[in-house]
């Protein structure tokens, strides 16, 4: 059932960004910034930790997932050491998905080339 | 032409040039790589090769040795040297040219580097023209090139990037062409074969009908080529039918609908003789390129092969070549302006 | 193209004004301009994205079923898609399944992964320090900075409501 689940939501959030993407000029880039920010204000709102304790991987797949983990991230920090957590919480709770992504890019430069589209 | 200018000038109209001591096309050469080689033209082309690196490290330095192979290459089929050369006009997309320094700096011909986007090679035979009906020059050599790579790296992104063309979107092609223009002293004539001429050209302004939208180049084109063409037939006093053939660069099949509307709208039925170099190297089908090829190799590579054999075996007696090129860079795109372009045309004719 | 009610080529060349004129041609491409086709899109980057979500539901449920509490068994899970959408981008792969799924592989974690990877690769001719260094940011960087900006600004607000006792 959490793989039904999670298949039909996080195909939704991914259909209507495509939606977004064609009917727009919108790049990219600027896509994974409104989908990350979206993610933490729904966070902040509290909206979106009950929706994504049902959708699971659904929900924490997508960049809007990322988000809400950077926010969550970001309370904690605030609720434990208070003004300082401001400059903590946000790099603590996104460091594994971004040390990770750097790490092993910068390790898939030693190995792999470029390569011609056909 | 339908009027020959006076003896004192070779200006024709608001735009062009009818030239007197007419410039000759001796030779023509063209290198492409593999996805061209697979197109409808693939069997015209001088020299194919399957490796997008051309035995090079990097994509630029690829793009480089795809122009020196067509320099060699087209000095080999006029069976000329290199110091018989006296000026190379040429150009490239890469940021400030860097293909055609690289790629023809052991030539050691006196170069003017140009930029006209993809309608470098209208520009480059343009000038070449003009330099040897001025006797300023008595062989030049025209030249530009693309690559697919290079192109994607700079102006869109990286190659592995994951992202969805529009169907709006062109693809570069990777290629290089060149001619080379001498005077009538210098022309080389094979029996059977007609002498091809460059009879007149039309200089393009920049022309901006403010589109944005930098996939969908064709759209950008269109109006600069529609200028050019309305101007070159009010110049020469001419109508579309003087020509067999009116063929634009790198518009596709976007650009090629708006450029017929516009002309037909302004009392110009270009429907029956246009053809687009963008439409005709790809297979838009079997090759998934969406809207056709683009770049300076794509216009040069297709005159080079195609056009040029057409008007040798006399199978088309004048057309009217016109590259088109849209003027944008990478900050322009990010500081939100305007996509403009930019055509020149070229009166191509077969003679004897 | 449907005959709604349509700027034709004869209203562009005749307009003297040039604001007006630019409005016009940019309707009117837009009305030439074949699009892609949205339900077949939507459908694809739905599948797609839908595909990569029930993976990450594998990997979380293999990594609590191993032991991990929910929370530690997601960030292996994030490790784990990151490492495999970077691998494939390496091999050339993840760009062509990009070209069906658009968004599909944009949206999850993985997308980001490949942002980064692209990059890396792709400059890696221009030195380690201008060429990766720099680039591997180009797309992805962005995401990292509006990322911190966002829950920054969010928790300056959440800092204050607790100051203020209301939450």
């Amino acid at each position: 059932m959490d793989y039904l689940i999670a298949f039909l939501v996080g195909g939704a959030i991914c259909a209507v960004v495509q939606i977004l993407l064609d009917n727009t000029k919108l790049m990219p880039g600027r896509v994974m910034v409104i989908l990350v920010c979206t993610g933490s204000v729904l966070g902040a709102l509290g909206l979106y930790e009950p929706f994504a304790k049902w959708a699971g991987a659904g929900a924490s797949v997508p960049l809007t997932g990322f988000g809400n983990v950077l926010f969550k991230g970001m309370k904690e920090a605030i609720d434990k050491e208070g003004f300082i957590g401001l400059f903590k919480g946000g790099f603590t709770a996104s460091a594994v998905g971004i040390s990770s992504a750097l790490i092993f890019a910068y390790i898939a430069s030693w190995f792999f080339n470029s390569k011609m589209k056909s | 032409m339908a009027e020959k200018a006076n003896n004192q000038t070779k200006m024709m109209g608001k735009q062009s040039i009818s030239f007197q001591n007419t410039p000759y096309i001796v030779a023509t050469s063209s290198v492409a790589g593999k996805k061209e080689s697979e197109g409808p033209l693939g069997s015209l082309f001088d020299i194919v090769n399957d490796d997008p690196m051309f035995g090079k490290d990097t994509w630029e330095e690829a793009e480089s040795e795809i122009m020196k192979e067509a320099a060699d290459k087209v000095l080999m089929k006029a069976g000329l040297a290199n110091t018989d050369i006296r000026y190379l006009v040429g150009g490239d997309l890469l940021g400030q040219l860097i293909a055609t320094s690289f790629g023809i700096a052991e030539l050691k011909i006196p170069l003017f580097g140009i930029y006209g986007a993809c309608s470098t090679m209208g520009e480059a035979m343009s000038i070449g023209a003009i330099l040897v009906d001025g006797g300023y020059a008595d062989r030049v050599l025209s030249i530009t090139s693309s690559h697919f790579a290079g192109a994607e790296k700079q102006f869109r992104f990286p190659l592995d990037y994951g992202n969805q063309r529009p169907y709006s979107a062109s693809w570069t092609v990777t290629g290089s062409g060149a001619v080379i223009i001498t005077d009538t002293n210098h022309k080389i004539s094979s029996s059977g074969e007609a002498d091809v001429v460059i009879k007149g050209i039309t200089t393009g302004k920049i022309v901006d009908y403010g589109v944005k939208d930098s996939m969908n180049m064709g759209a950008c084109m269109a109006p600069a080529a529609f200028e050019t063409i309305k101007q070159n037939f009010e110049d020469f006093g001419v109508q579309p039918t003087y020509y067999d053939r009116i063929i634009t660069g790198d518009l596709g099949y976007v650009g090629a609908k708006i450029l017929i509307d516009l002309l037909q709208s302004a009392g110009y039925d270009i429907s029956k003789n246009h053809m687009d170099c963008g439409i005709e190297i790809f297979d838009q089908e079997s090759q998934d390129t969406h809207a056709g090829g683009s770049g300076c190799g794509c216009s040069a590579i297709t005159f080079a092969s195609f056009v040029y054999k057409k008007l040798k075996t006399r199978e088309w007696k004048r057309v009217l070549f016109v590259p088109t090129g849209a003027l944008l860079s990478q900050v322009s795109f990010n500081e939100g302006k305007t996509v403009p372009g930019i055509a020149h045309a070229v009166v191509i004719e077969s003679e004897g | 193209m449907s005959e709604k009610k349509q700027v034709s080529a004869k209203n562009i060349i005749n307009e003297t004004d040039t604001k007006l004129r630019n409005e016009y041609f940019n309707q009117y491409v837009k009305d030439v301009t074949p699009k892609n086709s949205i339900p077949k899109n939507t459908a694809k980057a739905f599948l797609v994205g839908g595909i990569i979500c029930v993976i990450g539901q594998a990997f979380t449920n293999y990594y609590i079923y191993m032991g991990a509490d929910e929370d530690t068994g997601k960030l292996y899970t994030t490790i784990t898609l990151v490492f495999l959408a970077i691998l494939l981008t390496g091999v050339g792969l993840y760009q062509k399944i990009a070209k069906f799924g658009g968004a599909g592989t944009l949206v999850p974690i993985t997308g980001f992964a490949n942002s980064m990877a692209a990059p890396a690769v792709e400059y890696k001719k221009e030195g380690q320090v201008f060429g990766i260094g720099c680039k591997i940011f180009t797309i992805a960087g962005p995401v990292i900075l509006y990322g911190i900006f966002c829950s920054w600004v969010l928790g300056i607000i959440y800092y204050l409501l607790k100051l203020l006792g209301v939450v």
